[in-house]
């Protein structure tokens, strides 16, 4: 069954229009990560779904009701924001019991739904505490659980994990997946511009970009098959490499792409002979940059550790059947 | 090592002298408020006396009561009126995106650079059109004149600082507005409403022009104007004592609310250093 529609939906602002025409279906229980660069309509789309922007035109449909213009406590929809957006002067617990108090549920009942959710995320120690009291990573879990109290259907978050240091966005990213599995039945969408998080985490990728929908897939199919030099390049780390030139134009393309995990190096054999520029060292990956004659710069990836000096010979072999092939538009070239 | 002592004893020395020109005038009104007569007249600066004369025949002499009633309802209803209408101008100032939003900041703010006096003939006009004349609500509607720009400008300054986050997830929550202005609003807003009532509170309760123009009878009269106009048995006997009396009992109000709110004010200056 259809958790969320969305129907040739469009949004302006004023003269601008920001999303053009975008149809999604997103099935119940999945999770579903809105991705693309800065600026190209994620929060919007997902501040539309929540009710916080009006739909332009088209339409938002919720388990096939129609909700264009359903008040956003109504839509059974939660939100958890980027800057948290915790009640500052309340406790923990009124926090999370602030919206079940405008349901109008029983005092015993917000105690237990309120009990049972800082259990799951470990908040039960804190319920006391004001915001300020809290450390990032606790404020966060706050924030996730004030949305999961009020029991809904449609997960959303904006970017929740871009105010955490490196090591906490990990954790919380594991916690947010094993959050999905114990809430089996509820659909969640995030917006991340970080592709590893939209990696990870999703079940199906929304790949947008300039108000677009550019490729809906599997992390796997956006990897393996991307629809659109656009997503090419915009999926996977470290980047495609794209070569444009002669190379590309023997296959009839105007762009020839090859990952950096696709490409063979060697120092005594290969299809391109080229000279090291920069050497980086991850420990678990080696990145080494090469300038190619008559093709330009490769970045290729290196599994442990290679011990190679700049501006010394190498050889590279793109492995076949992992090419891309792109046409002057962008659109890929089978 | 020396340089060091030295710096200590400028600094000290001049926080000496402006804690003194702060607080001498009015300790000395305190001295003199408790003197009578000729004791009035000599130069002392502890006190020799304590003598209540003349606070009792200010506050026996029946019409200081009634002003000092009429200020305090002057100023009281001025900042409700200022506050209760500055929230809901500032959360459309600050929240509502509408043409010519920042050309009406602009020209609330001003309205409040006019001189008094510049105003004063167009005022009593108006005034005299409403009917006000004489009446303690004339006070309130031109005392308005000046409260307002300033606490409409400093909440909506201070509600722009507040995330609109907050808002959206008491909107995602289910709060009706009335409830996100009263559970999640006012709480935050708390500190700088009570600064800025405060300072609206101080300038309708010190404000003197106005009072003296508007105000034609002593029972009307607000404090400042009521102070002003103590004359003696006659008009060559200027009584310091009951003037001073009458100074010292209209600060302490003032005094009280600061050190009431202290706390408040405080933080309402640095709420804006606290992110949610
Ligand atoms: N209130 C508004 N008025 C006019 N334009 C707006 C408004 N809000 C957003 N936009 C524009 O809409 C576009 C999409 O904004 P949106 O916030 O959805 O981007 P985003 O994909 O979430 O970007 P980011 O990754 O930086 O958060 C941007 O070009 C932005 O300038
Ligand atoms: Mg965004």
């Amino acid at each position: 069954m259809a958790a969320v529609d969305l129907i040739n939906v469009s949004k302006s602002y004023g003269s601008v229009e920001v999303l053009r025409d975008i149809n999604l279906s997103l099935q119940k229980g999945e999770f579903v990560v809105f991705v693309g660069p800065s600026g190209c309509g994620k929060s919007t789309l997902l501040r539309m779904i929540a009710g916080l922007e009006d739909v332009t035109s088209g339409e938002l449909r919720i388990a096939n009701e129609p909700m264009n213009d359903v008040l956003p406590a109504k839509r059974g929809i939660s939100m958890v924001f980027q800057s948290y957006a915790l009640y500052p002067h309340m406790s923990v617990f009124e926090n999370m019991a602030f919206g079940l108090e405008q349901a109008k549920l029983s005092k015993a009942e917000i105690i237990e739904r309120v009990h049972e959710a800082a259990e799951m995320l470990q908040l039960t120690p804190l319920l006391k505490r004001k915001p300020k009291q809290l450390s990032g990573g606790q404020r966060q879990r706050v924030a996730i659980g004030r949305a999961i109290t009020r029991d809904p259907r449609v997960f959303l978050f904006d970017e929740p994990l871009s105010n955490l240091d490196a090591a906490l966005r990990v954790d919380t990213r594991l916690e947010i997946k094993a959050l999905h599995e114990r809430l089996p039945e509820t659909t969640m969408i995030y917006v991340t511009h970080d592709q590893v998080e939209a990696m990870t985490l999703a079940d199906r990728i929304v790949v947008l970009s300039d108000g677009r929908v550019e490729q809906i897939g599997t992390p796997m199919e956006l990897y393996n098959k991307p629809a659109s030099k656009f997503v090419a390049g915009f999926i996977g780390s470290p980047k495609m490499n794209f070569l444009t030139g002669a190379l590309a134009e023997s296959h009839g393309a105007q762009t020839y792409g090859i990952r950096p995990e696709h490409i063979t190096i060697s120092d005594s054999k290969g299809d391109w002979q080229g000279r090291v520029i920069l050497r980086e060292e991850l420990g678990s990956d080696t990145f080494v940059h090469v300038a190619v004659e008559g093709i330009g710069k490769v970045n290729v990836r290196v599994a442990g550790s290679y011990e190679i000096g700049a501006s010394e010979t190498v050889f590279l072999s793109p492995q076949p059947g992992n090419a891309h092939y792109f046409d002057a538009s962008g659109q890929p070239i089978a | 090592m020396k340089l060091d002592i030295l710096k200590r004893l400028g600094f000290y020395a001049l926080v000496t002298i402006i804690v003194l020109q702060a607080l001498f005038p009015f300790y000395y009104a305190i001295l003199t408020s408790l003197e009578d007569g000729q004791a009035l007249f000599e130069i002392n600066y502890l006190p020799e006396a304590l003598n209540f004369i003349n606070y009792q025949s200010m506050l026996s002499g029946g019409v200081f009561g009634k002003q000092i009633l009429n200020s305090v309802f002057v100023a009281s209803v001025v900042v409700i009126i200022s506050l209760t209408l500055a929230v809901t101008a500032a959360y459309a100032l600050s929240r509502i995106r509408f043409r010519g939003r920042g050309l009406l900041l602009l020209t609330i703010l001003s309205v409040s650079m006019f001189p008094q006096i510049a105003v004063l003939a167009g005022l009593f006009e108006v005034i005299r059109w409403l009917g006000l004349f004489n009446s303690l609500w004339a006070l309130v509607f031109s005392y308005m004149i000046f409260t307002l720009p300033f606490t409409v400008w400093v909440l909506t300054t201070f509600m722009r600082n507040l995330p609109i986050e907050i808002e959206e997830a008491a909107i995602m929550d289910g709060a009706s507005s009335l409830t996100i202005i009263r559970r999640v609003f006012l709480p935050l807003m708390w500190p700088a409403m009570v600064t800025t009532g405060l300072l609206a509170f101080i300038h309708a309760w010190n404000e003197f022009l106005f009072a003296l123009t508007f105000l034609s009878t002593d029972g009307q009269r607000t404090v400042p104007v009521a102070i002003a106009m103590i004359s003696g048995r006659s008009e060559f006997e200027i009584p310091w004592g009951n003037i001073m009396a009458a100074s010292v009992i209209v600060t302490l109000p003032l005094v009280a609310l600061v050190l009431i709110f202290q706390r408040k004010i405080v933080s309402g200056l640095t709420a804006g250093a606290v992110k949610g």
